[in-house]
């Protein structure tokens, strides 16, 4: 993925088992949300492919990569800001309703029941990120950690096959970021939801994660189980190579 | 033949009216990110501060075009810290809206002190000037080398001064000026300031030409829009190209076609060029 | 029922009521079409706060949708004998497939480009209004527009019927604009209003919602622009014009955006206030500027928006988004 002159994501080749956690790991710059950037859709990239289960994504606009079952959460906690927790959730059901304009104004059956329907749903979303009784709280008074919390929900409540995490443990401490590690692993394991997640706190990537793939300078530099990664010394180099830089 | 280079003379003192009223709006609009719906009110407030130094107050030419730019300097200045400055960071429908409110004030005070009605103004130049088999009016040869003069001193403003710098780095990074210890507010309001006096330039040489009414800008401000769009936002050379292009396109097409089709030519670019190159035709730079 | 609900209910027959008694208790024709004119304005000013308030995007077009409706059912009536009730679908169906194409803009534009766009359309509606003499009447524009015609008992032909069948179609646009924005399409609309970004990960189409949000909004001021021709009995291109979608901009934003209430009481008040003070017309653009600037900036829901907030802690009803 070249951004003018400057090659962020450089033939990086990776493999997401699915069902799986996956973990992407790097020093900063390293091209992590860049990657992400390119699989949601946000950006198309400039060569190489995305294919997701054989079907390939490539360059699909992000509203369109969403509708096929890839969901995201983003670095700085997006949600809508003037609306309820609920509200914000039940947005995330709107790819699976089909009531229009019509059954908008006449108040058909349809609409009534994808309207309920929308709410049970999305509420069930919330309580499984354990945010259920938050669901008539605007967004604007709730805690940090809450509002990671609202967001994997509003991510859930698409119905995801794969679901991506950038940095869903910055900025909160590390009690929230345990209740967070156990939540996305029962998101792995109820759900069967495929995650893939790029963080920086190892313990977490550590505890977390099946597989581990590691970028620097937007290159893969290894790839496999984590305990295998951990003990790399190409990877443990590019960490200290960092800070030697930073 | 005659007619051709006529009008094609005619078109390029169109294009420089255009070219700097675009370059003023395409610094605030590139640099501030303000689409400065009033700007074409500046332009007509020149006009008018024009007139009334002719007309009323009996001043030379030079000294009429020196009032009407050091006023509408000031009335820029005065947007940016009236009005826009608080609204830096918001949507561009806020910015815009309350664009459109000041547009509201300076046509509504420009309609209760002149009134509506379309007044000429006094030809200080009237002689003409015959090259090439053509005649052209001295005061067509005046708004060209003006305009031509006003565009290489902006290059050399933005080029070798340091406020000029200062404006081109806080367009391409607001952030990153502040950091380096620039006076955002103050490159603001001088921006806004530069704005004012391409368009008192504009309006002062073109007042001579045409009659003077409150809504003289409104055409001229959709038409800077246009070029704005279509040479990129915040670039000079796009402006400038913009501004002659679009002139000429509308004085052959009045000529040779039909008047009708001269108003369209705007409005068919446009729709051109966000359908197939919504970002512009030049990249974004200052 | 409980307490709030009957606060919520006074709240809104109240000024129905009072809408109703009005011509009978004020016996003054020159006011009732006053309040005629401001119902029609409101109606389009409705339409724009579907665009602006809740979906978050600017049309300066939109008086150009106003008067096109109104020159279509004009048109229809005095030129080609069509009755108001099938001239008016027609000139919905005709503003709306306009609306969409228009809209195609919206798909992929940022808004402020998208703002410049339709203020270029705004100004090319009325240049093909005037050019086009043979259609429009040119600058003259059309007179002789008859009045609706009766359905069954019910003439519309007095002053007092039309302002009743005026008001009808503005409850009715209410309760369209109500029913859209507590609806799953409503959703959509403010979310893409609050975060287009978010919107499209969560697999909203951004751009078709912009468009669906125009469509809408031209359609609306089709309603009013053709309700208002047949009343007036004739129309003129400056209907049409940019300055009076400035006046609707100006309505909606001193009324509040994305309100109930909103668009209603911006255009009673600010219409009722341009007629009380005739002395000060001339003033107008001049003293509603710097409100509108105001209002932009420390006001940026409109005085009726923060009106709402109050409206909701009084009648203790919540409601977010």
């Amino acid at each position: 993925m070249r951004f003018g002159g400057l090659k962020a994501v450089d033939q990086v080749d990776l493999e997401v088992p699915a069902g799986k956690i996956t973990a992407i790991i790097g020093p900063n710059g390293a091209g992590k949300t860049t990657f992400f950037n390119v699989v949601a859709g946000f950006y198309a990239p400039t060569t190489g492919r995305v294919l997701l289960d054989d079907q390939d994504v490539t360059g699909l606009p992000s509203h369109k990569v969403a509708r096929l079952g890839i969901a995201r959460t983003f670095q700085t906690t997006q949600l809508f800001p003037e609306a309820s927790v609920l509200d914000n959730v039940i947005v995330g059901r709107r790819l699976h309703t089909r009531s229009n304009v019509f059954d908008a104004v006449l108040r058909s059956p349809r609409h009534r029941r994808e309207e309920e329907l929308s709410r049970e749903k999305a509420l069930e979303a919330l309580s499984f990120t354990g945010a259920g009784d938050l669901a008539e709280v605007l967004v604007a008074n709730i805690s940090q950690e809450a509002r990671k919390r609202v967001a994997i929900a509003l991510a859930l409540a698409t119905e995801p096959r794969v679901l991506l995490l950038d940095e869903p443990a910055a900025g909160i401490n590390p009690h929230e970021t345990d209740g967070l590690t156990s939540l996305i692993r029962s998101v792995s394991v109820e759900l069967g939801v495929t995650v893939c997640l790029v963080e920086h706190k190892m313990r977490m990537i550590m505890d977390l994660s099946d597989h581990v793939a590691v970028l620097n300078y937007g290159r893969k530099i290894a790839e496999g189980p984590p305990e295998v990664i951990r003990n790399d010394p190409t990877v443990i180099d590019a960490y200290l190579g960092a800070e030697h830089d930073a | 033949m005659t007619l051709f280079l006529q009008q094609l003379v005619n078109g390029v003192a169109l294009g420089s009216v255009y070219a700097l009223v675009a370059l003023g709006l395409t610094l605030v609009y590139g640099v501030l990110k303000v689409p400065n719906f009033a700007h074409g009110a500046l332009y007509m407030l020149a006009a008018y501060v024009v007139y009334v130094m002719l007309e009323d107050v009996g001043a030379p030419y030079a000294l009429a075009i020196l009032a009407s730019v050091l006023t509408i300097a000031v009335v820029g200045a005065l947007m940016e810290l009236v009005v826009f400055r608080h609204l830096h960071g918001k949507t561009p429908v806020h910015m815009m809206i309350a664009a459109l409110g000041v547009l509201f004030f300076m046509e509504g005070t420009a309609d209760v002190v002149w009134g509506p009605d379309f007044r000429p103004v006094p030809t200080p130049l009237d002689g003409v000037v015959t090259a090439f088999g053509i005649n052209i009016t001295e005061q067509r040869v005046l708004v060209i080398l003006a305009a031509v003069a006003s565009m290489v001193g902006l290059y050399l403003l933005l080029k070798r001064t340091l406020m000029g710098m200062s404006i081109e780095a806080l367009a391409q990074d607001r952030e990153g000026a502040l950091l380096v210890g620039i006076d955002t507010r103050r490159v603001a309001v001088l921006t806004f300031a530069i704005s004012g006096v391409l368009a008192a330039i504009a309006g002062s040489l073109i007042a001579p030409l045409v009659l003077v009414f409150p809504l003289m800008g409104a055409v001229v401000i959709l038409k800077a829009f246009v070029i704005v769009i279509l040479g990129g936002m915040g670039s000079v050379p796009g402006a400038i190209v913009g501004g002659y292009l679009l002139a000429l396109a509308e004085t052959m097409a009045g000529t040779y076609v039909a008047f009708a089709f001269s108003e369209l030519i705007a409005f068919a670019l446009l729709v051109m060029v966000l359908v197939f190159r919504p970002t512009g035709l030049f990249r974004k730079g200052v | 029922m409980g307490a709030a609900r009957v606060k919520r209910l006074a709240a809104l027959g109240a000024p129905l009521l009072a809408a109703i008694l009005f011509p009978l208790v004020v016996d003054n024709p020159y006011l009732v079409s006053v309040a005629v004119t401001a119902y029609v304005t409101a109606i389009a000013v409705y339409g724009l706060d579907v665009l602006l308030g809740y979906t978050g995007q600017l049309s300066l077009a939109h008086a150009g949708f106003f008067g096109v409706g109104g020159y279509v059912v004009g048109i229809l009536t005095s030129d080609y004998g069509f009755s108001f009730w099938t001239a008016l679908p027609v000139a919905l169906a005709v503003t709306s497939l306009l609306g969409h194409l228009i809209g195609l803009a919206a798909l992929r534009t940022r808004h402020d480009y998208f703002a410049i766009f339709t203020l270029a359309v705004g100004v090319m509606i009325v240049i093909v209004i005037e050019r086009w003499e043979g259609l429009t009447g040119g600058t003259d524009g059309l007179i002789g527009i008859p009045p609706p015609a009766s359905i069954g008992p019910l003439s519309f032909t007095s002053l007092n019927a039309q302002y009743y069948l005026v008001l009808a179609f503005l409850v009715f646009t209410i309760y369209v604009v109500w029913a859209l924005m507590h609806s799953l399409v409503g959703r959509t609309f403010l979310a893409v209003r609050n975060s287009e970004e978010l919107a499209r990960a969560v697999g909203i189409d951004t751009g078709r919602t912009h468009q669906l949000s125009f469509v809408i909004s031209a359609a609306l001021a089709a309603l009013g622009g053709a309700l208002y021709a047949t009343f007036l009995g004739s129309i003129g291109p400056d209907v049409g014009d940019v300055p009076m979608t400035f006046n609707m901009l100006v309505y909606l934003m001193i009324g509040g955006v994305a309100s109930l209430p909103g668009p209603l009481v911006g255009t009673l008040l600010i219409m009722g206030l341009m007629q009380a003070l005739t002395a000060f017309q001339e003033y107008t653009m001049m003293i509603l500027g710097p409100i509108l600037v105001l209002v932009i900036i420390f006001f940026p829901h409109g005085i009726a928006g923060q009106g709402k907030v109050l409206f909701e802690r009084l009648t203790g009803g919540r409601k977010g988004a």
